[in-house]
């Protein structure tokens, strides 16, 4: 008794050192915004100073870094989960672990170069070498932080908020692919592979389809021009991705379908039951996807505005609809609505309305949400057996397929005349207008077939050097027997 | 001394437990398991995979008991166990040999 009194009292002690290091702190970061308001609120001198630089919205900031953090829960636990209850339970803690230790592979990567090279100044596929280790995001001598654009004019955001919210964006998009090939590859094979696809194919994807200077790098018309040529190539073309249809799903969804080509069937695929070990799972990973979408959705909006309600609600309604339209698809086609059906409607609708979020009104929702549900419970059963490939948990019929159907209808319902948000013509004056919707229609198609083509061709390269190195698969005695303990050394399950 | 050994619809168990206690029996052992007999399994559709289920739960009741009461054990176990139904399950019925309480270590009809 006494003794756990005086470990009661250690403890205490330790939380009041640790609490008492906390203060100067936060005096200290409470100190600047304080200082820069005593300097703005000094009496004009005679001469007009310049306006002062702008700073961050706290309300932009603390959306921001939520959003952050929701999409970090959409990969760990909820893919992992949601893809881990659809494997057998002889490898469940092999998805888990794929994820989870992709997803941090992909961070550390993320702040050693994979920002810079997609969202820095380069060419119109790769950035720079800038932002190398994040240098230069924040200065410790001056104590002061880069700002990153967002969509308004004279709103700037932390960069390194804009950091870490695109590291979980970069991170779920390499997880996502585990799907494909799941129950069946080796984890070595996973992180070679996932080093090479995410530095070819995901930087490379984003620096396309996301980077531009930003809306206040277009002071003139006489500049458009020049700042245009800056941005990445899908980009110039003018496709719109609000969230990462093109950049996330078809980027995924692709590479893969090439993993489960390359990797091959599984032993028995085919002939032995191969059902998911665990719904229970599989439901709650889809909900928390759909908890954590948000965030991806409306946080893409950079900033705590209209544009994010609207994503918010798109995110919301769309995948509702998704979800009737898979189970009374199912129900009608297939003779019972599963909650297997409910589960993938969710996340095949929370997909297609990724790059529409906040760039289509509600009826595009509506109409992006039933399609979704439809379109996709066709791929997994018809398309599925057409292309012949052993993609385990459907990862192409959902993400790739969803993504590019959510891609293309955006060019569709973006339109005003369609009770779409219309899209910023003239980055000058901040005009909005729309486009023809063939027009842009077109457009989304050219940014869809590019980002095929080059994960695609990324895919086979990374799989196959995977495979020179340490070969794809192991043995087909570990195999039977199941990853967790062959590759692992545990079992998910004691009972 | 007899070891009856009997595979029912899970649901049944109650109904059963308490028909043998009513006639006279003191101990049974329940296992879960599975297998196939004339009923037929069930098909489960996950996605665009279809499988076929033929291996039904059941559960196996086993019970030691005195040969004189066999008769109001079988009896007991298939009006308890019985739905009419194909998939009610079979009773198997064993000599036994013998038998031992361990813990006294009295043995025979003293043991059950």
């Amino acid at each position: 008794m006494k003794n756990l009194f005086r470990k009661f009292i250690a403890v205490l002690a330790m939380l009041g050192v640790v609490g008492l290091n906390a203060v100067p702190l936060a005096a200290f970061a409470q100190d600047k915004p304080g200082a820069e308001m005593k300097a703005e609120a000094k009496p004009a001198p005679a001469k007009e100073e310049a306006k002062p630089a702008p700073v961050p919205n706290k309300g932009d900031v603390a959306w921001m870094l939520t959003s952050t953090a929701l999409v970090l829960a959409m990969s760990v636990p909820a893919l992992a989960l949601f893809y881990g209850g659809l494997v057998r339970s002889k490898n469940m803690l092999s998805m888990l672990m794929q994820v989870f230790v992709t997803f941090s592979l992909v961070v550390v990567l993320w702040c050693i170069y994979g920002y810079s090279l997609a969202f820095t100044e380069g060419n119109a596929y790769f950035g720079g070498f800038d932002r190398l280790f994040l240098n230069g995001t924040f200065d410790a001598t001056k104590g002061e932080f880069a700002m990153a654009a967002t969509f308004s004019k004279n709103t700037p955001l932390y960069e390194l908020v804009f950091v870490a919210f695109q590291a979980t964006f970069a991170a779920i998009t390499c997880c996502l692919i585990l799907g494909a090939v799941a129950e069946r590859i080796k984890f070595s094979a996973v992180l070679i592979f996932m080093v090479l696809w995410f530095t070819f194919s995901y930087a490379p994807i984003a620096h396309m389809v996301w980077f531009w200077m930003g809306p206040d790098a277009y002071t003139d018309p006489k500049v458009v021009e020049a700042m245009n040529a800056k941005a990445g190539l899908i980009w110039q073309w003018g496709a719109l991705d609000f969230a990462g249809g093109t950049v996330v799903h078809i980027n995924a969804g692709v590479a893969g379908l090439v993993g489960a080509y390359l990797v091959g069937k599984r032993i028995g695929y085919g002939k032995e039951a191969m059902s998911p070990h665990s719904l229970t799972m599989t439901m709650l990973g889809a909900s928390l996807l759909w908890f954590g979408w948000f965030g991806f959705n409306a946080g893409s909006a950079l900033e705590a505005n209209g544009s994010a309600a609207l994503a918010f609600m798109n995110t919301f309604l769309a995948t509702a609809c998704a979800v009737l339209a898979w189970t009374f698809g199912e129900w009608l086609f297939k003779g019972k609505p599963s909650m297997l059906g409910a589960a993938s409607g969710a996340v095949a609708g929370l997909v297609a309305i990724t790059p529409a979020a906040g760039n289509v009104g509600i009826c595009g929702a509506f109409v992006i949400g039933i399609a979704a549900g439809l379109v996709c419970l066709w791929a997994v059963n018809q398309l599925k057996r057409w292309l012949g490939a052993d993609d385990a948990l459907d990862v192409f019929g959902i993400h790739a397929v969803g993504g590019t159907l959510g891609a293309l209808l955006t060019g569709v319902f973006n339109s005003q005349s369609l009770g779409g948000p219309g899209l910023v013509t003239d980055w000058v004056t901040g005009k909005v207008g729309s486009n023809p919707i063939w027009d842009q229609f077109l457009v989304q198609a050219q940014g869809v077939g590019m980002t095929i083509i080059w994960t695609g061709v990324v895919a086979i390269v990374a799989f196959k050097i995977a495979d020179l190195i340490v070969g794809l698969r192991p043995a087909e005695e570990e195999e039977r027997e199941g990853l967790d303990i062959a590759e692992h050394g545990e079992t998910a399950y004691h009972m | 001394m007899k070891l009856v050994t009997a595979i029912i619809k899970p649901f049944k168990l109650d109904e059963v437990r308490e028909a043998l206690s009513a006639v006279g029996v003191t101990g049974i052992t329940v296992t879960e398991v599975k297998g196939f007999g004339r009923q037929k399994g069930h098909t489960e559709l996950y996605r665009g995979a279809e499988y076929v289920v033929d291996f039904l739960p059941k559960v196996k009741i086993e019970a030691a008991i005195k040969s004189e009461i066999l008769e109001q054990v079988i009896e007991a176990i298939e009006k308890a166990a019985n739905t009419g139904k194909i998939g009610d399950g079979k009773v198997f019925v064993f000599d036994l040999e013998q038998a031992i309480r361990i813990r006294t270590g009295e043995t025979g009809a003293d043991a059950l």
